[in-house]
């Protein structure tokens, strides 16, 4: 029973002006989500490339998108993280080394949009990929014999056709990048999880912080969900339910 | 960089041709090794034989030992998480399908709290929350657990199986709401108690649905482990992250650690392949 009242007594701690440290937590959930937003974006975008790659490129880009999508799917995010972060920190020094000028610090933020970018593209472009393969055959070939022109296609049939098949999957990537990022609290970024620890090592109360920590994840989860269950009803508009 | 591409480029389109008209080339085309596929290995080979000759390896035979520990550790655990983790999962999962609401609710909670949670919080809550907790109650200190839950390897291992039931319970609900309502039927029909119908016909019917995706959610299991090594666990990544301290080296120890994950990850889904195709469909 003592630890249930230390852990109410210690509620004032989740307040949000300084003696209480509610407004890192928020801060960190504002750079979490930050990260999260840019890097799936980034991800998508590298995404529809891949796809497009592997669907309709020739032998040698389908074999290095291929080689693409399997190292990140069989190697450890937090190891990839590790890599890309001081990779990418050092090729741009490099090449500013090049340019002649002085090497710089790469802003936290900018660094873990690129490589939950990258992580997430390799998923999101499989996604994708198995979507626009999902659709009937059918509906393209009646579309060429329209004679609608490839552009058409794809801003009429294409894209509205794969995107019942390919939200649940890509809302699935929406929830691990947001996860993902915690992951980026390795490399010493400040977001929501390495905030949660300070703020707990600080204060010694642990279970607190973790424990509003896991509210606010969840608080994001849910919302997503019930965002996500929108843009699905709006993407199955019109057709037939079973 | 540039005249490399253009080369790859350039020797994949002739080995197209060559593939085509030559008899050895036809074959290793028809055994799936294409001519470009040839040259990419080449090139792999070549990258990886540079990374041996230029970087500096020396520390390896420093660290062998470290080294097999920590993979020794990493498999471990992910043996035993999986396996644990696995048999929550299917209670979890049957709940949800046929458990009363007052089970079934539950269950559901608890898949979506770990589900929409990141695994490292649930790690850092267990090992520094709970970790914090356990000393402060009497009746915990002087029972015969205590030796476990001062070491981290316990927390480890309870916050992975936490994590795998959770996922893989969400596969099986799929799976037990997907085996056909007449073969449980018929089951019923031949005098099967349900018991029997659960271990005779649901139970391997849901299980045989859901390999494909069991070997899928295993290797991302495998891809969660390094985790571990944040609350001084140390698995074969923590092995390298001391490495990389000691040696002050960046790129080579993350290099030879992606690959032994690369080669991990390979094994597994070679594995559930196999075990798939051992399984008949019908």
């Amino acid at each position: 029973m003592d630890i249930f009242s230390t852990f109410f007594d210690s509620l004032h701690l989740l307040s949000l002006e300084p003696p209480g440290w509610g407004g890192n937590l928020l801060r960190g959930l504002m750079h979490s989500l930050q990260i999260a937003v840019g890097g799936y974006a980034l991800g998508l975008l590298l995404g529809v490339f891949t796809a497009c790659g592997k669907l309709y490129g020739g032998i040698i880009s389908k074999d290095i998108l291929g080689c693409y999508t399997t190292i990140v799917r069989a190697v450890p995010e937090l190891v990839l993280i590790l890599l890309l972060y001081y990779a990418g920190t050092d090729v741009i020094n490099q090449l500013m080394f090049w340019l002649g000028k002085d090497p710089v610090n790469i802003n936290g933020l900018a660094a873990g949009i690129f490589v939950i970018g990258i992580v997430q593209g390799a998923y999101s472009g499989e996604v994708i990929r198995g979507a626009v393969l999902a659709i009937p055959q059918g509906q393209l070939e009646a579309a060429r014999a329209y004679g609608f022109t490839g552009w058409q296609v794809l801003r009429r049939i294409t894209l509205p056709a794969m995107l019942p098949y390919a939200i649940p999957g890509l809302a699935n990537l929406w929830l691990i990048a947001t996860k993902d990022t915690a992951l980026l609290a390795v490399v010493g970024f400040s977001e929501l999880t390495l905030e949660t620890r300070q703020a707990a090592g600080a204060t010694r109360h642990y279970m607190l912080f973790y424990c509003a920590a896991g509210v606010l994840y969840l608080l994001v989860t849910l919302i997503s969900n019930h965002v996500i269950s929108r843009i699905e009803r709006w993407s199955r508009r019109g057709i037939y339910q079973v | 960089m540039n005249d490399l591409s253009s080369k790859r480029t350039l020797s994949g389109t002739e080995g197209e041709s060559q593939a085509q008209s030559a008899g050895v080339f036809s074959w290793a085309a028809d055994k799936g090794f294409a001519l470009h596929r040839l040259i990419m290995a080449a090139i792999a080979i070549a990258i990886v034989l540079i990374c041996a000759a230029q970087m500096r390896w020396d520390w390896l035979p420093e660290y062998h030992e470290l080294i097999f520990e920590g993979l020794w550790r990493t498999l471990w655990l992910l043996v035993a998480s999986v396996v644990i983790g696995f048999a929550l999962a299917l209670p979890l999962g049957l709940v949800q399908v046929t458990g009363p609401a007052i089970l079934a609710a539950p269950a559901k909670a608890f898949c979506n709290v770990i589900r929409g949670t990141p695994l490292l919080l649930q790690l850092w809550l267990l090992y520094y929350g709970l970790g914090s907790v356990f000393p402060a109650i009497p009746e915990i200190r002087d029972s015969w657990l205590w030796p476990y839950l001062r070491q981290a390897w316990p927390y480890a291992l309870l916050s992975l199986t936490l994590s795998f039931a959770a996922y893989e319970a969400e596969v099986m609900r799929g799976a037990f709401a997907g085996v056909p309502k007449g073969e449980l039927e018929a089951a019923k029909a031949y005098g099967f108690t349900p018991w029997q119908i659960f271990r005779r016909v649901w139970m391997p019917r849901a299980i045989h649905r859901a390999l494909p995706t069991l070997g899928g959610e295993v290797v991302l299991q495998l891809k969660a482990t390094p985790l571990v090594a944040t609350i001084t666990v140390i698995d074969v990544y923590g092995a390298f992250t001391r490495v990389r301290q000691d040696a002050f080296l960046t790129y080579e120890p993350l290099l030879l650690l992606a690959f032994i994950y690369m080669l991990m990850a390979g094994a597994l889904v070679l594995f559930f392949r196999y075990m798939e195709r051992r399984i008949p469909v019908k």
